[in-house]
């Protein structure tokens, strides 16, 4: 695994990254030149293919096919860059935004050169107000300097990228909803197929990559498709950016080759469990994950796309939240919940009405717990015949993640929902 | 007025957009009438809607749907402190019940000069900062993480103080400290 510094948080090696000369000084802005000057907008969807990169949002979908779907009879194209980063435990692109914007913005334009787009919209979540005035001056200085506008270096390519602020809602990081919401709508999914390189963003072709995703694209257009293989496993190439959150000694956003194991990220990094505490549960994809039993086999798994769901569960975003074993897995799925049943859209009723009962019946087995140490086995059987009553009936993958926490905890840490002994568990790691 | 108060940003804002999806700008037109007063009225959302051609009702039905955007007066200040998992697992549920006892207010509730509103809030990306939240007044929204209950009590004092000097406010001078 040949990684010799950074790919993506660079900021961290190179002070004043976000200062746009810094970045021209390190050969910034080159690989979008070399795009529009010397390659077709073919052969850049080809390298990125050849690559391997895939989507760094969640789904884990190979960037290059994507873009090879856009829609050639239907113009105008469109890029839309997804920041609306919203996932409990995810907080990745705000630091790649607020410290190595430029390279995430050259990866905005490489890829809207790739599709032929020349409006590029980077929608991020209402939050993060501050970092949209600062990408916007970004954005002008890059206008100053010739390297954003009305035909590029000599060109006739155009391109303009503009921020777009959400206002508070999970459900726009799911892309269509992201799309209805530019569009001046309710963030609310659309039925799909048509996908967004059909009919995204006004109707039009669009596609929808994560910031971490883009921001890989200038390296890959420098150094080449096969150095970016030599880092990373053969199905999941590359280095990933993995948020490291909960019951952690050092919690923060580590930048691994895809493949590194959990142990290495939790203990290495991460520096263990605080206070002797030993690790129970771990979460690799946020509240929306599977709850992943903590042991020797599971924290010796390479964190990657293919590797993961052998533990039954998913990579996603790689934000890995640690729960150690002062947390009573009945108190976690009532926090997850009431987090979902606060972000469902309403559009479907599955979601809409099973995590709203869902979520009555999780506060009162969390009440339960904190006093005799055990939730009602009555409660305990309705909650998991709800939950998989909401599998599979809904648009997007919101009702899905609702119940990831709660069927897979009740299936593999049953003694959490048996009374032990008289002994109340704590209710919170704090 | 907006149009008349912000014709040039309100003008920018529409740039932004295909002019046949003059629609689109509902959501930067929104931010922009809850500048000044943190929230929208009736007024406000039917020159909203007279600016891109849809109802009034359209322009509340996206007031309704998305947190940030207020149909009532609230505090002057929205402090909205992160209790999301991960948060929740390095004490914030702690920090915000501790902060709201100090200020003699529950979560939810505005302190009893009118000026200090704090309640929980979702996922706000800076889970490995925690106990952290975010303020947000009609001059934008900043986060402060890595907080106790004493350096959240300080900072409230000096909204306060900027409140009542009507000087600039911690957030206003914080954006302009930021250079690109």
């Amino acid at each position: 695994m040949a990684h010799n510094g950074y790919v993506l948080l660079r900021h961290r090696e190179i002070p004043d990254l976000d200062n746009l000369e810094v970045y021209r000084q390190q050969d910034g802005f080159k690989a979008f030149e070399k795009v529009v000057t010397k390659m077709q907008p073919g052969e850049v969807t080809e390298v990125v293919k050849a690559s391997g990169l895939r989507g760094r949002g969640g789904a884990g979908f190979p960037t290059g096919v994507k873009w090879s779907f856009m829609d050639n009879k239907n113009w105008p194209h469109y890029v839309v860059a997804n920041a609306d980063e919203s996932e409990p435990g995810t907080f990745k692109d705000r630091e790649i935004m607020e410290g190595n914007p430029y390279q995430f913005l050259e990866g905005v334009a490489i890829c809207a050169y790739a599709v032929q787009a020349k409006a590029a919209y980077v929608y991020l979540r209402g939050e993060f107000w501050e970092l949209a005035a600062r990408l916007d001056r970004h954005i002008a200085a890059m206008e100053a300097a010739g390297l954003m506008g009305d035909k590029l270096f000599g060109t006739a390519y155009s391109l303009r990228i503009f921020t777009h602020l959400g206002a508070g809602a999970y459900i726009c990081g799911e892309e269509t909803a992201l799309l209805e919401s530019i569009e001046g709508k309710l963030g609310q999914p659309r039925l799909r197929p048509p996908f967004p390189p059909a009919y995204g963003l006004f109707g039009k072709p669009t596609v929808v990559n994560n910031v971490e995703t883009l921001t890989n694209l200038p390296l890959i257009i420098e150094r080449g498709a096969e150095w970016y293989r030599s880092i990373g496993t053969e199905k999941s190439p590359g280095v990933k950016v993995f948020s490291l959150s909960g019951c952690v000694i050092k919690p923060g956003n580590y930048e691994l080759p895809l493949g590194s194991t959990f142990r290495q990220l939790i203990f290495e990094h991460g520096g263990g469990i605080p206070e002797g505490h030993a690790i129970k549960a771990i979460m690799a994809a946020g509240a929306s994950s599977s709850l992943i039993v903590a042991n020797e086999q599971a924290l010796d798994t390479p964190m990657d796309y293919e590797s993961v769901p052998n533990l039954g569960a998913q990579l996603g975003s790689a934000s890995v939240i640690v729960i150690d074993d002062t947390v009573s897995i009945p108190w976690l799925i009532n926090k997850t919940m009431h987090f979902f049943r606060h972000e469902s859209c309403g559009k479907c009723t599955p979601c809409r009405e099973g995590t709203f009962w869902m979520s009555h019946i999780t506060e009162r087995m969390a009440r339960q717990t904190a006093v005799s140490g055990a939730p009602a086995p009555e409660d305990v059987k309705l909650l998991y015949d709800v939950a998989s009553q909401v599998r599979n009936k809904c648009l997007c993958a919101l009702g899905e993640f609702s119940i990831e926490a709660v069927m897979s905890g009740i299936e593999r840490f049953q003694n959490d929902f048996e009374v032990a002994a008289g002994e109340p568990q704590t209710a919170t790691g704090d | 007025m907006l149009a008349e108060k912000y014709a040039q940003e309100i003008q920018a804002i529409l740039e932004k957009y295909p002019p046949e999806e003059r629609r689109a700008a509902v959501m930067p037109l929104i931010y922009l009438a809850q500048r000044e007063k943190m929230y929208v009225n009736r007024e406000d959302m039917a020159e909203i809607g007279a600016i891109l051609g849809i109802s009034a009702t359209e322009v509340a039905s996206i007031v309704g749907f998305y947190s940030l955007y207020y149909d009532q007066p609230k505090g002057k200040y929205h402090i909205q402190v992160c209790t999301d998992l991960p948060c929740a697992l390095r004490g914030a549920e702690r920090f915000l019940q501790e902060l709201c006892k100090r200020l003699n207010i529950q979560p939810g509730e505005t302190t009893a000069d009118g000026l200090i509103t704090v309640e929980p809030v979702m996922c706000l990306a800076a889970c490995d900062k925690a106990p952290m939240f975010q303020v947000q007044s009609g001059a934008g929204l900043q986060y402060f993480e890595q907080q106790t209950v004493e350096s959240a009590l300080a900072l409230i004092e000096q909204l306060r103080a900027d409140a009542a000097r009507r000087f600039k406010s911690p957030l206003e001078r914080g954006r302009e400290g930021h250079g690109s």
